[in-house]
């Protein structure tokens, strides 16, 4: 049989000195690593404004420094940065870069340049936007959806410079984005060593595979669209812009549509909701078997699951659109479509905990997380097929049920798998482990003091109270209760956010002074964990490539002495203690 | 086995919180109990499978929770399992898809009989329009709006001409009778939504949209804006009264057609300068204000205005709240021109008066102009006014007068009563005025305007 010989060239171009080493770098690793903290600084920015944001809704008319405009202005930027800046980035810029390579056992991204470039772009990204804080009018205001006609006009904070950078931020970030992408499809397809199949590749490769294809696919639609709202507010076309009025004066424009707009922004923005999901649902899935000591439960039902979903997500965006004055016959469809996608995404829940199920679970950090993640998807998942289901958007869209939907599914969940992953990779990346105790702190407090930010917000937005309102004062059907409410969730909100500092002071003094990490501290099979030097070092491998014979599962195989055997092990290298049982395996 | 424990006690935690959450539906006010009985059927499915998955999920990790002994089995894959799992899942969601569907095909097609009522979004305000005795609403531009075609109606069309207008936040409708209501905006986006009602859509410019109920009980509703529509959207408040047929029909006969809002009185300066010799006594001879005896300038104010005031006057709208003793005082006075021609006499006369000189304020007019941020929209960079936003001028009202105005309606002395809409909305807007300092920083800022462009003298 003859492999297709991999161009495997380890040991050209070693970088030596510091700058080529950590700045201009073209080591996924040392790239992942920047991306990363880059998406973790600008993600403390947006939780910084979150807290802002809460400070106004539980205690209105306490802070001079929150006017109904900065206020809006908030709001924006939080929502756009979590989602793009940090969730996207951190999940495929920094996961995928720094896994991608070590999991299917290459030396590197087959472009390792363009992923340079791509990181430095990213960044510039991140300066354009933060540089909005800084300009006359200061950021947006006109919320991350950035509808127009509004997000163009007075009346709306940052309607001058704000929005304009916002749309240049996104524009160079969707540059950047699609330098990593390209880079990271065509090294999932090109470089996986001998022996990786793509039906043996590890649930996090996968879920990041379809979710950069779905990036690819999806980011061009808001690009068009940030381009055409770009061009309306400088140049005076009139595409989102019909015949109106601003401030009592008539406009210039004629014949836009400002709903073309949000079907542009939501066939980005409904696959972008599973850009995030998918990563996350793969990592989590390798994290529970790994720490199960148990295969991951369905393995090719997870694949097609998440193929499938990755499908379907780019046929449902009209879902966020069910009262936004489009033909309302679309709702037909689109609910249909979006409650057919609750199927594989129930499936993967079912098989996550078939995974626990006669396991041998670990109460690891990240296995704690991975299990807050379980139930906080099922919460958020759930709440979904309220929203999905277009009769009940009537009354629900617009509400903070809405709010609590979409934090406890794409705000809560991922960021529970981010934390996960961290705990889980942390010794690979690093050499050392991070503090157990600090650690549980950081999870209990997290766990249960998001929930009880996002449960109650759902019950709010059931009695009616609309979403980026400054204030909630002079109305009628809104009771004392629900004020008290609002104070408790700032509470419960700010605590959740000062607790991530025991996060981050857990990260500086284990960098330091944690306990030195075996090579593979969890027992994991995955090829990342089974490189010769740790943390893995330019090129990865050492003389030679890894050479894959079995799927990234095989724990507690039956007749094996280990409870996991690492997908470069052969048979002829495993210990066997009962041939028998091992052979009736499917060994 | 904490974690177990504490998902526990958060399934136990979420599902107590549901049952005895005051926080839920406000009672419905429309024909929607379908979307209710929809929303209850969604609980008792997701409740069962939220507290069944998760039971199951605190059940694993007691149950295979490491210890000493323990091997996990090796099990790749489970066809029969999963497949049954798939047609359990498949058959849950189209029991809450298929009610769901059905209920969302009668949102879609209105009555044939329901009344026709338009509802018009602007920044940040509501207005109303019925079709009149035929029934037909007239054709309407949004460029063709202007001072005296708020609607932007087209005035060729001989539907247009019986079209009744409500220039209110407020909408009366009938109990019991279905109603079609058609959405529209002037400028951005906005949403109609009444949350006793249930159902709600976004008002697009450029289009027109349309939801649809029928009031099931007298009452009166709050409307909000859902839908993001800039700085004020948080005060884009309105009304609907949901009365008995026979009084709608009377409060609908009382409303002015698009015809009669047509026709235009025009005051003479002459007779009105008779009218205002009562007013100099306190207002001054040239309508310069006088701050010993309470009386604000009315020289270079917009008459449109002064005209909304004096009715809010004579309507016990404004001058009834407990603490406005000045306001009161007004009510008298303002019923001297009760009639609509003196009254134009009057305003005309006022019109003509020449812009008195300045009186100096104190403030900080740094921070003032970063506070004045929040008022920029309505009432414009120079203070100057907007007839369209109904947001009066500012400029040349004396500083006394303006701090104390803003005081009354953060008190709510002023912008209290029920049908003061654009008082309630300031009230909610200079919420954002912290303190004593604040407004007078503001007010000294406001005073350092100087407009080009006069007030208006129509």
């Amino acid at each position: 049989m003859t492999e297709t010989a991999i161009a495997d060239h380890a040991d050209e171009h070693h970088p030596s000195s510091f700058a080529s080493k950590y700045i201009w770098s073209q080591d996924h690793k040392v790239i992942a690593i920047q991306y990363s903290l880059t998406a973790i600084f600008v993600g403390l920015v947006a939780l910084v404004l979150s807290a802002l944001m809460r400070l106004q809704l539980g205690f209105p008319d306490h802070f001079s420094f929150i006017s109904p405009e900065s206020y809006l202005q908030f709001v924006t930027m939080h929502g756009m940065i979590m989602v793009v800046y940090l969730l996207t980035a951190l999940l495929l810029g920094g996961f995928g870069n720094y896994l991608i390579p070590l999991m299917i056992g290459a030396r590197d991204m087959v472009f390792p340049l363009l992923n340079m470039l791509s990181f430095w772009t990213y960044l510039l990204s991140v300066l354009v936007l933060l540089a909005s804080f800084f300009v006359p009018g200061g950021p947006t205001g006109a919320g991350w959806t950035l509808y127009p006609p509004q997000a163009i006009l007075p009346g709306t904070p940052g309607h001058d410079w704000g929005i304009l950078l916002m749309l240049i931020s996104l524009g160079i970030f969707i540059v950047a984005f699609t330098m990593g992408g390209l880079n990271y499809v065509c090294t999932i397809l090109q470089a996986r060593t001998k022996g990786m199949t793509l039906m043996r590749m590890p649930l996090t490769i996968w879920g990041i595979f379809v979710a950069t294809i779905m990036g690819l696919l999806a980011f061009p639609a808001l690009l068009v669209s940030a381009i055409m709202m770009f061009m309306d507010k400088v140049v005076g076309t009139s595409f989102f812009m019909p015949a109106i009025l601003s401030m009592g004066e008539v406009l210039d424009h004629t014949g836009g549509s400002p709903i073309l707009f949000q079907h542009l922004f939501w066939f980005f923005g409904h696959p972008e909701v599973y850009i995030v999901a998918l990563p996350a649902f793969g990592i989590v899935s390798d994290i529970l078997a790994t720490h199960a000591r148990k295969n991951i439960f369905g393995y090719r039902m997870m694949v097609w699951a998440i193929v499938v979903i990755g499908l379907l997500s780019f046929v449902v965006w009209a879902h966020h659109m069910y009262v936004s004055g489009m033909n309302p016959y679309f709702g037909f469809f689109f609910a249909t479509t979006t409650l057919i996608i609750a199927v594989p995404t129930a499936l993967k829940v079912y098989n996550w905990i078939l995974t626990l199920w006669r396991g041998n679970i670990q109460l690891t950090l990240p296995m704690l997380f991975a299990i807050g993640f379980i139930f906080t998807f099922i919460h958020g998942g759930l709440s979904g097929l309220f929203l999905g289901n277009v009769v009940i958007d009537l009354p629900l869209s617009d509400t903070y049920f809405v709010v609590g939907h979409f934090h406890m599914v794409m705000g809560l969940s991922p960021i529970l798998v981010l934390y996960a992953a961290i705990y889980h990779w942390f010794p690979k990346v690093t050499g050392r482990m991070l503090h157990t105790g600090l650690g549980k702190v950081h999870f209990w407090a997290t766990l249960i003091g998001a929930y009880s930010v996002f449960l109650p917000m759902h019950y709010l937005g059931m009695l009616g109270l609309p979403r980026r309102y400054f204030g909630m004062a002079g109305t009628e059907y809104i009771p004392e209760s629900a004020h008290l409410l609002n104070a408790n969730i700032t509470v419960a909100a700010i605590l959740v956010a000062v607790v991530q500092l025991v996060f981050i002071a857990n990260v500086i003094v284990s960098l330091r002074r944690g306990e030195k990490a075996p090579a593979n501290p969890w027992g994991a099979t995955t090829l990342e964990w089974q490189t010769p030097d740790n943390p893995p070092t330019h090129g990865n491998w050492g003389p030679a490539l890894p050479v894959v014979h079995r799927w990234a599962y095989d724990f507690s195989v039956p007749g094996a002495k280990d409870d996991f055997i690492p997908q470069n092990v052969p048979n002829s290298a495993v210990e066997v203690t009962d041939a028998k049982a091992f052979a009736e395996a499917g060994q | 086995m904490a974690i177990a424990l504490i998902i526990l006690l958060l399934i136990i935690g979420t599902v107590i919180f549901h049952v005895v959450s005051p926080w839920y539906f406000t009672p419905l006010a429309s024909n929607w109990s379908t979307i209710d009985s929809t929303v209850s059927l969604t609980f008792w499915i997701t409740g069962f499978v939220f507290v069944a998955v998760n039971l199951f999920l605190v059940y694993v990790l007691v149950r295979y929770r490491s210890r000493p002994g323990l091997k996990a089995d090796y099990e790749p894959e489970n066809k029969k399992l999963e497949g049954w799992l798939t047609l359990v899942t498949t058959i849950g969601i189209a029991a809450m898809l298929a009610p769901g569907l059905y209920v969302w095909g009668q949102f879609v097609k209105p009555p044939d009989d329901a009344m026709v009522v338009e509802a018009v979004g602007q920044q940040w305000h509501w207005s109303y329009r019925f079709p009149g005795e035929d029934g037909v609403l007239g054709k309407v531009d949004n460029r063709a709006i202007s001072e005296t075609n708020p609607f932007g109606l087209d005035p060729t069309d001989p539907a247009s001409r019986d079209d009744v207008l409500i220039f209110s936040n407020e909408l009366v409708l009938p109990v019991d009778r279905p109603v079609k209501l058609l959405l529209r905006s002037k400028d951005v986006l906005h949403n109609f939504t009444v949350p006793q009602f249930r159902v709600k859509m976004d008002m697009v410019p450029g289009i027109s949209s349309y939801l649809w109920f029928t009031p099931t009980r007298t009452g009166e509703f709050d409307v909000m804006c859902q839908e993001l529509c800039g700085i004020g959207h948080y005060a884009m408040r309105g009304r609907v009264v949901v009365k008995e047929q026979s009084d709608f029909d009377a409060w609908l006969a009382r409303q002015v057609t698009f015809a009669q809002t047509q026709h235009h009185t025009e005051g003479d300066v002459a007779l009105g300068q008779a009218q205002y010799m009562v007013c100099a006594a306190c207002h001054g001879i040239q309508g310069e204000g006088n701050e010993g005896l309470h009386a604000p300038r009315l020289a270079g104010q917009d008459l449109w205005y002064l005209q909304r005031q004096l009715k809010n006057y004579q309507q016990g709208i404004r001058g009834t709240a407990e603490g406005d003793v000045f306001g009161g005082q007004m009510i008298a006075m303002a019923n001297l021109v009760s009639d609509e021609q003196n009254m134009q006499h009057l305003l005309a006369y006022i019109g003509s008066l020449p812009e008195p000189a300045r009186v100096a304020a104190e403030g900080d007019l740094r921070r003032g102009k970063q506070l004045y941020r929040n008022c920029v929209h309505c009432h414009g960079e120079q203070a100057e006014g907007s007839f369209h936003m109904n947001a009066p001028r500012l400029a040349g009202l004396e500083p006394w007068y303006l701090s104390r105005q803003i005081e009354y309606f953060r008190d709510r002395v002023r912008g209290g009563h029920r049908d003061d809409f654009y008082g309630a909305q300031m009230s909610l807007l200079v919420q954002s005025l912290r303190s004593e300092e604040d407004i007078a920083d503001l007010v000294a800022y406001i005073n350092s305007l100087q407009p080009e462009q006069l007030a208006r003298r129509d």
